[in-house]
């Protein structure tokens, strides 16, 4: 990374509460000044809460219908007994 | 997290008192969630499949214990876990490494390698399958202790203290296991979300 490598280091530590909101308020205004000066900060920051976010909104793929019908089977036998 | 049924309080009465179609519009609702739970924690199809099977039916079993005093999805992914990390374990026994080894704490292991800005809504140039696909891809790159960890914050979007307590963790284990996962992930998707020559 092209900017100080400690202060660098601190925001990758930080990410994580940074981006829950749960970063004390000192420190993330620290952070957010950091960003202000350090593109590569700014991107790593930027791109993770992405991620986080298309894996959250992501819906789960329909169950393979194969696995759906031995599930209901199981549970059928389940049932009668 | 599913979409809850507004009459799920209901359904689960009516399972607990022996009512099969009330049971099986529960597992209707959350089954693929409970799938992708178990596939993305053992990053096995059959274990996958037996978990599920598993799941539900210890469920069923043990309507009875369900005290209502968290959504009937949060107890029943407890199971899933469960049984999952089970399966885990009992497949990676043979192997060398183990699901509760402590993490490396270096902080240089965690430096971002790879630092490109990406594209505005990457996302939409792929169908939602082949985006789906793009983050399985992704997650089951990651070892087992981190991509356990992200299903449940993450994806699962459980507290850190219940994650821990579902994983027998402390709190600082969840926490920095997260943050490498995260890390992890980002990096792997950097290859295709990044920004295209100009």
């Amino acid at each position: 990374m092209k900017c100080r490598t400690m202060k660098c280091k601190e925001v990758i530590r930080e990410l994580s509460e940074y981006l829950e909101g749960e970063l004390d308020p000192t420190l993330a205004e620290a952070l957010m000044r950091h960003l202000e000066d350090c593109e590569d900060c700014g991107i790593v920051v930027d791109t993770t809460r992405r991620t986080i976010e298309m894996y959250c909104n992501m819906e789960p793929a329909p169950l393979p219908a194969e696995v759906k019908q031995r599930l209901q089977r199981a549970l059928e036998q389940k049932l009668k007994r | 997290m599913p979409t809850h049924l507004d009459n799920e309080d209901v359904l689960v009465a009516e399972a607990r008192a022996g009512n099969a179609e009330s049971f099986a519009t529960l597992i209707n609702q959350y089954d693929r969630h409970i799938y992708r739970l178990a596939l993305n924690i053992t990053g096995n199809q059959e274990d996958a499949e037996d978990v599920l099977q598993d799941s539900f039916l210890k469920a069923y079993s043990n309507l009875g214990q369900f005290q209502g005093d968290s959504r009937f999805y949060t107890w029943l992914v407890r199971i899933a876990v469960n049984e999952a990390l089970m399966k885990l374990r009992k497949r990676r026994r043979a192997s060398s490494v183990s699901l509760d080894e402590p993490v490396e704490t270096d902080d240089r292991s965690l430096m971002p390698r790879e630092i490109e800005d990406w594209a505005v809504n990457p996302e939409r140039t792929y169908a939602e399958t082949e985006l789906r696909d793009i983050l399985s891809q992704a997650i089951e790159k990651l070892e087992p202790q981190f991509r356990t960890v992200f299903m449940l914050r993450d994806v699962e979007e459980f507290s850190t203290e219940e994650t821990a307590k579902m994983l027998g963790l402390s709190v600082p284990a969840v926490k920095s296991r997260l943050l490498r996962a995260r890390l992890k992930l980002r990096e792997q998707l950097n290859k295709y979300f990044r920004r295209g020559p100009q």
